[in-house]
């Protein structure tokens, strides 16, 4: 991303970065309290919005921070204290016999990744650096007609998600 | 690009296999689960900004941004849903979802109205 600091530096970095966000999920998944969950998958996005501002991507970055960390995160806890499930001990939690075919299923899918990755298949480089402008115009140009279409899908969700919401006649 | 992309690949896909892992093991509650959907398309979009840093092309950080405001629609409604069904069940049971009356009816036809099914 910037071109003044050494690239062994944001090299360290984007690997420091993964080990949190991967290590963080794995909390996430395995933390039976869904609070902690969400607080662990705070931290596992944070570390997400970095690798992307390392990934030469600030604007998806920006929009991270502001909408999985703050607003879908903080929706998940709205509802967890609004329907006050902060009760692990209510809950089961899963046994060996959910976990087996899970954990057979990923290992499966990460030996195969495995064994495609250990071929040695070099991807060409082409060193091109993406700048905000670039996606603003082609955001706003070429895929105008999808701005479209996302604002619609949101105008639906809102409409769905009141007429699931309401109270009803009581 | 600072790392090769093999390495974003490499992440992504474990990121993507902790999401499914989280979404086959907590059946029991529907809150883990949607978290467990939220951590895959995470991995997805990092795949995005990865194909779109590598090729130097802009599309793939607009696709990250089309996931992102799919998955806030995503969302929303599902936690509606979630609160739709506690309010019958008083339970985030999944399996709970399968029986659930149509919307619009009184609380005193639900069960006639599911007894009714075949």
């Amino acid at each position: 991303m910037c071109e003044d600091c050494c690239p062994d530096m944001e090299q360290t970095l984007f690997y420091i970065l993964a080990a949190v966000t991967v290590v963080a999920t794995v909390f996430a998944i395995s933390e039976k309290h869904p609070v902690h969950a969400i607080v662990y998958l705070v931290t596992s996005f944070f570390a997400l919005a970095a690798l992307f501002y390392l990934l030469a991507a600030p604007l998806i970055a920006m929009f991270e921070v502001i909408i999985y960390a703050g607003a879908i995160m903080v929706l998940f806890m709205f509802v967890i204290m609004m329907l006050d499930l902060g009760h692990p001990e209510n809950s089961a939690r899963p046994g060996f016999w959910q976990w087996l075919p899970a954990l057979l299923l990923a290992g499966a899918t990460l030996v195969a990744l495995g064994i495609l990755m250990s071929n040695r298949i070099s991807i060409p480089d082409k060193a091109a650096v993406v700048s905000i402008r670039d996606v603003a115009v082609m955001l706003f140009q070429k895929y105008g007609v999808a701005i479209e279409i996302i604002s619609m899908q949101l105008l639906f969700a809102a409409v769905g998600a009141f007429y699931l919401g309401r109270r009803g006649k009581q | 690009m600072i790392v090769p992309l093999q390495h974003v690949l490499i992440l992504a896909s474990l990121l993507f296999c902790l999401g499914l892992v989280c979404v086959l093991i907590w059946r029991s509650n529907i809150i883990m689960l949607l978290i467990g959907i939220e951590i895959m398309l995470n991995a997805a979009m990092l795949v995005f900004v990865g194909g779109a840093n590598h090729w130097g092309m802009a599309d793939g950080q607009i696709f990250a941004l089309m996931i992102m405001a799919m998955t806030s629609t995503e969302v929303s409604l599902a936690l509606a849903m979630v609160v739709y069904l506690y309010r019958r069940r008083k339970s985030v049971d999944v399996d709970e979802l399968t029986n659930q009356r149509p919307l619009g009816h009184t609380e005193a036809s639900t069960d006639t109205a599911v007894s009714q099914q075949p």
